[in-house]
């Protein structure tokens, strides 16, 4: 199922933070891999650096401690402005709070991640709308975020995310502000999304959305403390990491 | 991403916001449109005076007696200006074209039932040379009647008007005062001076007519004038005129070495040319003064700007996140800083054109507003907002993706 291509791997990575006198480590040394093509659900309690690890590997945060490779390209070790065309032409984000402009269409919304990009302003249209349909939302396009559902919401963040053509999607909890319907509708284009071959990493909490996941990496504390994948998952139970919480 | 781009951002960006814009704009608009004003009033006054200075027919010189000086001298017996000396200086002083006499008083002017007072001026036909002024119909003085002091006027354009309308003055007789006189022209119409008083409202006769029938003769100088007109040749310069003529009327007047002179000599393209100068100077000190609600301005849309950085602050987070560079995000809020400035500096241009448009027409103000002007207002409204705009914007360049898009 995977290929052998690696989008993320993290050596040793360790986040600290400091509150006051105390140093408080949100990561304590984390060594993960992620291949293309994967379904990667990250869960744990809350607290437990689920968040500080995709802030990480999205490149939107910078490690205490340790490399992450992205694509197998040291990003760890890059200065700001390289930082902001890695994100732009590897990685789509997709946030709880949808985090659209307000009072702008669905379709330039879409279009926001082309301007910071090298692609010729001809093609953002076609390319914005054609991502707009993959999530169905083709009839939508001239839509505010205020005229559209929490769940179209959530899908034209998806479009967005999809628009660079990005080796990996990253979802903080991308179903959190969504009922239960909604959050089918999004789980089963995510699947979709995997099954055309997009590397996708996602945080819950929900074990009905993990799995959809073909593979759950369990944080506790700062580390990684399980990291199953689907096939050799009979004997795994969320609910033994969430209780000790 | 290129210019327009930014521009459109921006443009959208204040869109949104379309009240707190304007506001954010005013103190902008009120800053360039009062320089704009400030500035034309003054360069206003300037071309006017330039006009004026053109109807003249330059190379003006006026000559008038020094009242002060026989005060001073207290002698009582200082020689005066005479018409004598107006025809020697034509013939004696190389470049100059004309030197005209004039006595000038005011009298009753009655036509039938209608009656009108009225300036009166008694020349020779030098006046129409040294006024630059031709007749719209009749004609001018004959020897004889210049010479025998014959009861004949030209009339100004006002009096023409006033005295009978639409119909032909030419031959018509008016009541001087006491004598009756025949209208032999009549003046074109020249409108009001740099002071703002009507030249239009003028009556004039033989200085012989007038000296003997309406000022009355000075016992002391029966030959006085009120003031003399010189008109220099065209490639005459003026100082070397003045020097001239100083020097034959000190001679033919007799006055001695230690005496200072009788008589003032104006040149008045120069008096108009200072005192537009003077005005010009106090607009621009005015213009200077108004600059300052440019600098307000500036910090008020400073002010707007943190304001919308710190509310955007997760817009700013989100566009990093999907791949702003922090030099995308500063141009981004520079460029919105610098279309505000410059929407700002445009309306103003607007309104400092609306402005000075009322005062020409309602108050008869000059006004100019030369484009030198105009480009340079826009260029520094625009330059302001560069400069209070960028804290801001780098402010919001310098923000970390991760904590931008926590904020709350
Ligand atoms: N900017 C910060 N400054 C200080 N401490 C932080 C900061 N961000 C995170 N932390 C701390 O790091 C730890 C891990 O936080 P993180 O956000 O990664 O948790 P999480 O697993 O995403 O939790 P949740 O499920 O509640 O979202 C927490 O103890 C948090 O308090
Ligand atoms: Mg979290």
């Amino acid at each position: 199922m995977t290929s052998n291509r690696s989008v993320i791997r993290t050596e040793g990575i360790k986040k600290a933070y400091q509150m006051g006198e105390e140093v408080l480590w949100a990561l304590q040394g984390v060594d993960t891999h992620i291949d293309q093509g994967e379904f990667v659900a990250v869960m744990g309690p809350s607290g437990s650096g689920k968040s500080t690890y995709m802030n990480m590997i999205g490149c939107l945060d910078v490690v205490s401690e340790g490399r992450v490779f992205l694509d197998d390209i040291e990003v760890s070790s890059l200065k700001p402005d390289e930082l902001a065309t890695v994100r732009n032409q590897k990685i789509g984000f997709v946030f709880q709070q949808f985090n659209l402009l307000a009072r702008t269409s669905a379709l330039d919304n879409v279009i926001l991640p082309l301007l910071y990009s090298q692609i010729p302003d001809s093609e953002w249209k076609s390319r914005a709308m054609h991502c707009l349909e993959l999530v169905g939302l083709a009839e939508r396009s001239g839509h505010q975020p205020s005229q559209l559902s929490g769940g179209q919401q959530q899908r034209v963040a998806i479009a967005r995310a999809l628009v660079n053509d990005p080796v990996m999607i990253l979802a903080d909890e991308p179903t959190g502000a969504l009922d239960t319907h909604t959050t089918e509708e999004i789980m089963t284009l995510f699947t979709e999304l995997n099954d055309q071959g997009k590397t996708i990493v996602l945080v819950t909490h929900e074990p009905d959305v993990a799995a959809y996941a073909k593979r759950q990496m369990i944080f506790r504390d700062g580390s990684l403390v399980a990291d199953e994948r689907a096939e050799n998952r009979r004997s795994f139970n969320i609910d033994d990491y969430q209780a000790s919480a | 991403m290129n210019l327009l781009q930014l521009f459109r951002i921006a443009f959208t960006a204040l869109k949104l916001n379309v009240l707190r814009s304007v506001l954010t704009m005013l103190g902008i608009i009120i800053g360039v449109s009062a320089v704009i004003v400030m500035v034309s009033i003054g360069e206003g006054a300037k071309a006017e005076v330039d006009k004026q200075i053109e109807a003249m027919g330059g190379n003006i010189l006026l000559l008038y007696n020094d009242w002060n000086d026989r005060m001073a001298g207290g002698t009582g017996a200082v020689a005066k200006l005479t018409d004598g000396h107006a025809a020697m200086m034509e013939q004696e002083i190389f470049g100059i074209d004309a030197a005209t006499p004039i006595v000038r008083s005011n009298a009753q002017i009655v036509a039938g039932p209608l009656n009108w007072r009225a300036q009166v001026e008694g020349t020779n036909n030098g006046y129409f040379i040294t006024r630059n002024w031709d007749l719209a119909m009749g004609r001018q003085f004959t020897a004889q009647e210049l010479q025998s002091g014959e009861t004949v006027v030209v009339i100004g354009k006002i009096i023409r008007d006033e005295l009978f309308g639409a119909s032909d003055p030419i031959g018509q007789t008016v009541r001087v005062n006491n004598f009756n006189a025949t209208v032999i022209g009549v003046l074109e119409e020249k409108g009001p001076d740099s002071r703002g008083d009507e030249q239009d409202d003028v009556v004039v006769m033989p200085l012989k007519t007038v000296r003997t029938r309406i000022s009355g003769v000075s016992r002391n100088n029966p030959d006085q004038v009120s003031y003399l007109e010189v008109k220099g040749a065209d490639n005459v310069s003026m100082n070397y005129l003045k020097d001239e003529i100083t020097s034959y009327l000190r001679q033919a007047m007799s006055v001695r070495q230690d005496q200072n002179d009788p008589f003032r000599i104006r040149d008045m393209a120069e008096t108009l040319e200072s005192r537009a100068e003077t005005q010009a100077i106090f607009n621009r000190l005015l213009a200077a003064v108004a600059s300052v609600s440019l600098v307000v301005g500036g910090i008020g849309i400073m002010n707007i700007m943190m304001v919308s950085v710190t509310e955007r602050t997760r817009e700013i987070g989100l566009r990093m996140a999907i791949g702003a560079k922090p030099d995308d995000i500063l141009n981004q809020f520079l460029v919105e800083a610098i279309a505000l400035c410059a929407l700002g500096g445009m309306i103003g241009i607007g309104l400092a054109y609306a402005i000075t448009r009322i005062m020409e027409t309602s108050y008869g103000m000059a006004t100019l507003i030369n484009p030198e002007i105009v480009v340079i207002s826009i260029g520094f409204s625009a330059l302001i907002g560069v400069f209070f705009g960028y804290y801001p914007a780098l402010k919001a360049s310098r923000l970390q993706p991760i904590d931008a898009l926590r904020y709350e």
